[in-house]
């Protein structure tokens, strides 16, 4: 369970990023979220995994508070999530294999579960023939799968995955969606932030919207018209003032 | 902490002082000229140590009486100096012992033939002593001055003068190289914090992701301060190596030379080194505490303070 009350995020610039956001998201469930470059998206991302504080509002994951979370305890909170960063993050002087098997020795684990754990997941992204190559020798798409192999390994309970798709074509991506998809349906929460309407589309997901910093709506699968897409529709788990709020952004609208 | 993180950690160390291998050597090359030098101090402190150890247990203050005086007057002498405090002994000699001795000494294995010529005349008659060893040397000086105000003392010898300038010359010895050593130190705390904050600028965007995805900071540190330790290791193992070698060459050298030199076996003896299966041992605890210690700290302090959270 992640539940986020009435969060705000203001960086040093002054910049509001994220402006008052309240949200749920349950164990197991698949989230889409999406909105317009520079919408607070990879913001909300960085105050779940806790690599930002919010400036107000608190943040409750799994049972944990991030904000009174001690210092010494966010390296275990870290190990239930599996992060997939909108710029990689991959290490650049060690191989597809390495870096892979990164994650699992931070965790920890023998030499024996890594030569077991990292074939599969080079497997499972398609990986298995470029094992030894360094990031640099790899297309976009791929560092992207390498990406995305590193986040998976650990078996985390959450997926968080920026623009996991950001560099694939349609065939890629749709693949990696499936593999999340699958993922999600042994029980892990998956999150993925996306631009891509097609993607939002042929998943049937629960989506929710960002512009400037607020969600703008929040729609279970069969609330959307299939015919047109998306369409703001009120919050259903948000506070009053959201629901306030996106009232207002339909009214604009119409 | 698991067994893999461990191992995983030691190798990104190692691997880290390959990465920047000139600022490794250089660190390790202060850290051992300055346990060569700390080690060499110490050999020459702890030998001078030992020669005036040597000296103060045979060498005392040596009181004759007047020819006149009687066994009373000696026994308060005797009370006297005992009651002045810090006498580690007081040894009597009489007259005969006192010829005895000195033909032994003066005349070698001719001193029958020799001390024949004076017979029944013991020319040392009033030559009677006592000989005072104190606990500390520093005390003698002012042990003379008084013994020489009692009455029936005749004459006080003490031959401190060997022992005095050792003493000085160890004093300067002892600051002359803590001067050194605090340089030489402070240049090799100031080395091995470099070298690990060039490694730590290296593995910056590394820790950063480690940090991210669940690492500790345990584990984002350890190869730096495995780094740290080797450092100090190689830097301790490489001076003592050498040590060892120069101080068997020298012990040998020493007793060669002295032996040369014809001098007595008493002589020779003090001049001889402490051997080295009783120094090296201590040297090497010592240069590596310092060595690994050193490249624990400053390690430990310098990663602590670039990779705060
Ligand atoms: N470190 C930062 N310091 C100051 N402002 C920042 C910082 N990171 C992001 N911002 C600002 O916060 C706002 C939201 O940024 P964010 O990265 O969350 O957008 P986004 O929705 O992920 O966009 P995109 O789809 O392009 O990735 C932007 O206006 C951005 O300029
Ligand atoms: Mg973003």
């Amino acid at each position: 369970m992640i539940r986020l009350q009435h969060v705000s995020k203001m960086y040093e610039t002054g910049n509001r990023a994220v402006r008052d956001i309240s949200l749920d998201i349950k164990d197991g469930e698949f989230v889409f979220i999406s909105g317009k470059s520079g919408s607070g998206k990879s913001t909300l991302f960085k105050l779940i995994t806790r690599e930002l504080l919010p400036t107000e509002g608190s943040i409750e994951v799994n049972g944990s508070d991030l904000l009174t979370m001690r210092r010494r305890d966010i390296p275990r909170y870290r190990r239930t999530l599996g992060v997939i960063f909108q710029d990689f993050r991959l290490l650049n002087d060690r191989n597809v294999f390495e870096n892979i098997a990164f994650a699992q020795r931070v965790i920890g684990a023998s030499p024996r579960e890594i030569r077991e754990n990292v074939p599969k997941m080079l497997q499972l992204t398609g990986l298995s023939s470029k094992y030894k190559y360094l990031p640099k020798q790899l297309s976009g798409g791929e560092q992207q799968r390498v990406a995305i192999a590193r986040a998976l390994v650990n078996s985390p309970s959450v997926i968080l995955a920026d623009e996991p798709t950001g560099n694939l074509d349609e065939a890629n991506s749709r693949e990696i969606m499936g593999l999340l998809e699958d993922i999600n349906k042994r029980g892990t929460t998956v999150i993925v932030i996306t631009h891509s309407r097609e993607i939002i589309q042929q998943m049937k997901k629960r989506v929710i919207m960002m512009d400037k910093g607020h969600i703008i709506s929040d729609q279970q699968p069969e609330a959307r018209d299939p015919e047109q897409g998306i369409r703001p529709m009120p919050v259903r788990d948000g506070g009053e003032r959201q629901e306030h709020r996106s009232r207002r952004s339909r009214g604009r609208e119409a | 902490m698991k067994l893999n993180t461990f191992f995983y950690c030691t190798k990104q160390g190692l691997k880290n002082i390959g990465r920047n291998i000139l600022f490794s050597m250089a660190s390790i090359a202060t850290v051992a000229a300055c346990i060569f030098l700390f080690c060499l101090f110490f050999a020459i402190i702890s030998n001078v140590q030992h020669i005036v150890t040597e000296a103060e247990t045979t060498v005392g203050i040596t009181v004759f009486f007047n020819e006149d005086a009687g066994e009373a007057e000696k026994k308060a002498i005797y009370e006297a100096i005992e009651a002045q405090g810090g006498i580690k002994e007081i040894r009597y000699t009489s007259a005969e012992e006192a010829w005895e001795s000195f033909k032994d000494e003066y005349f070698g294995d001719k001193s029958e033939e020799l001390a024949e010529a004076f017979a029944d005349d013991n020319p040392l008659a009033s030559s009677d002593n006592y000989e005072i060893f104190l606990n500390d040397i520093e005390n003698q000086q002012s042990m003379v001055e008084y013994i020489r105000t009692l009455p029936g003392v005749r004459e006080v010898n003490y031959a401190n003068a060997l022992v005095s300038a050792l003493k000085g010359i160890n004093r300067v010895i002892y600051i002359l190289s803590a001067v050194i050593i605090t340089v030489l130190f402070a240049v090799s705390i100031f080395l091995i914090s470099n070298t690990i904050s060039v490694a730590a600028a290296f593995r910056k965007r590394e820790n950063e992701i480690m940090k991210l995805i669940g690492a500790t900071n345990f584990m984002i540190r350890a190869p730096f301060v495995v780094e740290g330790v080797m450092i100090g290791f190689f830097g301790a193992l490489i001076p003592l190596t050498a040590m060892y070698f120069i101080y068997r060459r020298a012990t040998t050298f020493l007793l060669t030379q002295v032996l040369a030199a014809g001098t007595t076996v008493s002589v020779s003896n003090l001049f001889q080194l402490i051997p080295i299966r009783e120094i090296f041992p201590q040297m090497v605890i010592v240069g590596l505490i310092l060595g690994v210690g050193m490249g624990f700290v400053v390690s430990f302090f310098t990663i602590r303070k670039h990779l705060k959270v």
